[in-house]
């Protein structure tokens, strides 16, 4: 089994140096694009691999970059952005790979560039990833200093500056437009599209946001092109995934496996199954905002189309647990009231919809609900799904909300006949 | 006022942007690295460097968690508070916190030694439950590990 996205990683958890990614083969990929790839053929072999975005969505990659302006004629300067904003409640991935392996994501992030024929490249990145930070500003560095970055890289007459975004905090800031707003010096509140951001990203000009995940594929779609990356997956989509567990297992932790490893293969070889005393009664598969899935679609793999056919979504592949320990009502009301605090507040249904629901929720789980309040629940994951705000973040929201509806009902329905949480 | 170590940092950070208001965020980390957090005084003084009006800076500042509008203690506590961290103790964290410290979230200790504050996923699930102190990350928390943490930051 090929693992090309950690395989280098060092067990010491030290990031690879420039000289020794260089030495595992880092930064071939980008002499060979620079030097006899053209930007059309980057776009249409990252295609070709049916390599799709790794921060939720889902988004082909080629596809993206395919709708930036290009030629003499197109908008400058142009951006791409690398979205390392990870703050998917339950996602880990992308820390795991600028942590150790920064100059991977540099040479993806340069190469995706030039794919546009971008001006300038951003990483945006959490506050709360500071190890990756100081990683990242040391490698950028050492990226400029080895001619990989600034003017006329590598003598092909190409040039692109890099550059680190640190942010502060709030979840929304990962959504594209959001970001965009950030990065311009404004609150990070969602815009309306279209326009696209690859028409009228930052400063009108075009940009173009990437998963860091997603960016650090692209090195080795270009070293080993397209077919071997599609015959890295057991699935319809390419490549690999960085999966990851956490709850009560035994080994949280995170994993590169092949595109569509099944939930249980995950969970039991590589998390080491649940803790001693707990059963598994939940799974969340992609992050907070991804529905529940049951302990009979353990055998379900973990890509695109099969998570979307099970009613849920793959979204960023690290999946939460839940325990016949914890309290699925206390569950969903954690996840609801951090959806309620980090929403911007720009649109009504999601500023005044989840913090309702939260209350709901609350009193629910304090055993002052009332039978009523399961309808009132269920039309608001109707009211706050797709279509009836700005942005994802409230239909996202509601996702976790309307499966447990579903699957644990009477769990709230205890609740609200015992009179208190049968968990406490 | 801003000290001129401050300004001159701000202006460096301008420098890298070809939009002055693109450089915000840093300034207004700048003037909290110096004063512990950004006043009013702060906010003017910043905006004015950046051709902004204050109130568009301070709409930047306040979207923000992580950029201080009050003062905050020596140190800052931020327990995770979201969904694995919960399932994995935070309860149990945050009133072993509370208790200790005697301040419950958003309060400052008497002796401004530790501000205790909420915090969304912090991405150390792997970890949970987790917290960050100032800039480190402290993760497979339990009663007898914080004890011992929190004595470092004095």
């Amino acid at each position: 089994m090929e693992c090309p996205l950690t395989k280098d990683l060092r067990p010491d958890g030290q990031p690879l140096s420039i000289g020794e990614y260089e030495r595992a083969g880092g930064y071939q990929a980008l002499r060979k694009t620079l030097r006899d790839v053209t930007p059309e053929k980057v776009q249409e072999e990252v295609k070709a691999a049916k390599l799709r975005g790794r921060g939720g969505a889902g988004f082909p990659t080629g596809e993206k970059w395919s709708f930036v302006p290009m030629g003499a004629d197109a908008p400058r300067p142009k951006y791409i952005i690398s979205n390392s904003d990870e703050m998917e409640p339950g996602a880990f991935k992308d820390r795991l790979l600028m942590e150790g392996n920064p100059h991977q994501l540099i040479e993806g992030l340069i190469i995706g560039a030039y794919a546009v024929q971008a001006d300038f490249a951003y990483i945006f990145l959490r506050w709360e990833y500071l190890q990756s930070a100081r990683r990242l500003t040391n490698a950028i560095k050492e990226a400029y200093e080895s001619g990989y970055l600034g003017g006329n890289i590598l003598g092909t007459g190409y040039s692109l500056e890099m550059r680190l975004h640190t942010s502060a905090g709030r979840y929304i800031c990962g959504e594209e437009t959001a970001l965009l707003n950030a990065l311009e010096g404004k609150r990070g509140v969602p815009r309306s599209k279209p326009p696209f951001p690859q028409i009228s990203g930052l400063w009108g000009r075009p940009a173009v946001v990437n998963n860091a995940e997603t960016l650090c594929n692209i090195p080795h779609i270009i070293s080993k092109g397209a077919q071997w990356y599609r015959g890295l997956s057991r699935s319809e989509d390419g490549g690999t995934k960085i999966y990851g567990v956490s709850g009560q297992v035994r080994k949280p932790g995170a994993w590169e496996l092949p595109m569509g490893t099944t939930i249980r293969e995950i969970l039991e070889e590589h998390g080491g199954g649940m803790r001693e005393g707990y059963r598994l009664r939940g799974i969340i598969p992609g992050g907070a905002s991804t529905d529940f899935l049951l302990e009979d679609n353990l055998d379900l793999q973990m890509d695109y189309e099969s998570c979307q056919r099970s009613g849920s979504r793959l979204g960023t592949g690290t999946m939460i647990i839940l325990d016949d320990r914890t309290c699925p009502v206390g569950l969903v009301l954690n996840l609801i009231k951090f959806f309620a605090r980090e929403s911007c507040g720009w649109c009504t249904p999601c500023r005044e919809g989840l913090p309702w629901l939260a209350l709901t929720l609350d009193a629910i789980e304090k055993g002052e609900g009332r039978q009523e309040d399961l309808d009132i629940l269920a039309s608001h994951c109707r009211l706050l799904g797709p279509g009836h705000t700005f942005c994802a973040l409230a239909p996202g929201a509601v996702e976790p909300l309307q499966s447990a509806l579903k699957y644990f009902r009477e769990d709230f329905e205890r609740h609200i006949k015992e009179k208190k949480c049968p968990w406490r | 006022m801003l000290s001129e170590e401050a300004k001159k940092e701000i202006l460096t950070e301008i420098g890298q942007h070809e939009h002055r208001e693109a450089a915000c965020l840093e300034a207004l980390k700048v003037v909290q690295k110096h004063q512990g957090w950004v006043s009013d005084e702060g906010i003017k003084d910043i905006a004015s460097l950046l051709g902004m009006t204050s109130d568009e800076l301070d709409a930047v500042a306040t979207f923000y968690p992580f950029i201080f509008r009050r003062p905050v203690g020596r140190h800052v506590i931020y327990l995770c508070d979201t969904v694995s961290c919960w399932i994995m103790g935070y309860e149990t964290m945050l009133a072993h916190l509370t208790k200790r410290l005697g301040i419950t979230m958003g309060q400052t200790t008497p002796d401004g030694r530790f501000t205790l504050l909420p915090v969304s996923c912090i991405g150390a699930c792997d970890y949970a439950p987790a917290m960050m102190i100032d800039q480190e990350l402290h993760g497979n928390l339990t009663q007898e590990k914080i004890d011992s943490v929190l004595d470092q930051y004095q």
